[in-house]
């Protein structure tokens, strides 16, 4: 069952990096929207500051959200997904292993990419590490909870709308606390410490319900 | 051995999915052996299913999908699979650029990679040429020898011995 694991990484992984779109496409959208921010809001600096957490949060969830619906598309145009279904290896170990990857080629490289970014935006120092943290950590969630849309839409020819309007009420939690765990002291409280554990309780919540929630959509799909 | 014929939309490939299990009965029971299966049974594990899709990566190579269906099946015989359907000179190319009939070879060569008993073959021959025709029939013979089963739907006579043939067009004429 372990290799059948690694199996689903290190093909879905290379294949990510040899087609080159989905990571390229996700830091390419993640910049375009930081860029384009403050030339919108004009160039006041207090308030860039203020909105910079918030701001890299709601790129960071609209750049995963944009390779979600693909997650099983390939897999199911040209049969793999049903041979991987007839195998003594569960469909969740399946569904884990692609989240993972996702994670690793969407949420991971922007989660990094951010407190850099955030230098556009007038982000505050101290919170590169506080941010990077959260979004490392929340990003896991995201990508899991994309997988669950992706597993519902998966025959659907044109799923990316319905993905988005399905996952958008789950990313929500994992936005206010990501936020709050990346923004540090507002007027003297400091919640993120608190807003972080909540964070990864989200995480590990979908950890444990996703998997088996996308292998039962893809089961009942493909039957 | 049993050969499924019938014209196109017949259901042989409905009757395929359902002994696959990836597909649910409307109505009846699948019995296996006269003994009437579990609701829950699995006999997806125990079955090669070859679809119409070839369940091929583009860009990966030929020797880089059979290794990922060894590793994900835990283990199997790469080097083996690639001789029985004569890919050994294809190994590096990526899959892309193969022909259709090759692509057809890579996804049968999954056949030889890992043993499983029961065999499901949806028109394995589309896209083949005799010489690859032969090398898949060589291939069932040595898996009906070996005491496998193996159904499949074809439009043409392998020269596979022992047959059964389940033909849904004169099956239409008995009911109707």
């Amino acid at each position: 069952m372990r290799s059948a694991f690694t199996s689903v990484v290190v093909r879905d992984f290379s294949l990510a990096i040899r087609q080159g779109g989905s990571i390229g496409t996700a830091i390419g959208f993640f910049l375009t929207v930081i860029v384009l921010l403050p030339l919108g809001l004009g160039p006041d600096q207090q308030l860039l500051q203020r909105i910079a957490p918030g701001a890299l949060w709601i790129a960071l969830l609209l750049s995963v959200l944009l390779s979600a619906d693909r997650l099983y598309q390939t897999d199911h145009d040209d049969g793999s997904l049903e041979i991987m279904a007839l195998s003594s290896t569960p469909l969740e170990v399946v569904v884990l292993a692609k989240a993972s990857v996702h994670w690793l080629t969407s949420g991971l490289p922007l989660a990094i990419a951010a407190p850099v970014f955030g230098f556009l935006l007038n982000l505050d120092a101290a919170l590169i590490v506080p941010l990077g943290i959260a979004m490392v950590t929340g990003s896991l969630a995201l990508s899991l909870l994309a997988s669950l849309g992706a597993a519902i839409t998966v025959g659907l020819r044109q799923g990316g709308l319905l993905v988005s309007l399905l996952v958008l009420p789950l990313y929500v939690p994992v936005m206010i606390f990501g936020v709050l765990a990346s923004s540090g002291a507002q007027s003297g409280i400091d919640n993120s410490g608190t807003a972080l554990i909540i964070l990864v309780a989200i995480v590990l919540a979908a950890l444990v319900v996703t998997p088996f929630a996308s292998a039962a959509a893809l089961r009942s799909y493909m039957r | 051995m049993l050969v499924l014929r019938g014209p196109n939309g017949a259901g042989k490939t409905s009757l395929l999915r359902l002994i696959a299990g990836l597909a649910e009965p409307a109505g009846g029971t699948l019995a296996f052996e006269e003994a009437s299966l579990p609701a829950d049974t699995l006999l997806g594990e125990h079955v090669h299913f070859i679809a119409h899709q070839d369940a091929i990566k583009l860009h990966l190579s030929v020797e880089e999908n059979l290794s990922f269906w060894s590793g994900f099946f835990g283990g199997g015989d790469v080097a083996g699979a690639m001789t029985a359907m004569n890919l050994d000179a294809l190994g590096q190319f990526q899959a892309q650029r193969l022909s259709a009939g090759q692509k057809r070879r890579l996804g049968l060569a999954r056949l030889a990679l890992v043993e499983k008993p029961v065999w499901l073959l949806d028109e394995p021959t589309v896209g083949l040429d005799t010489a690859s025709q032969k090398l898949l029939a060589k291939m069932m013979t040595r898996h009906l020898d070996g005491g496998g089963i193996i159904i499949a739907s074809t439009h043409i006579d392998l020269p596979v011995k022992s047959s059964d043939v389940l033909d849904f067009a004169r099956l239409a004429d008995r009911a109707g």
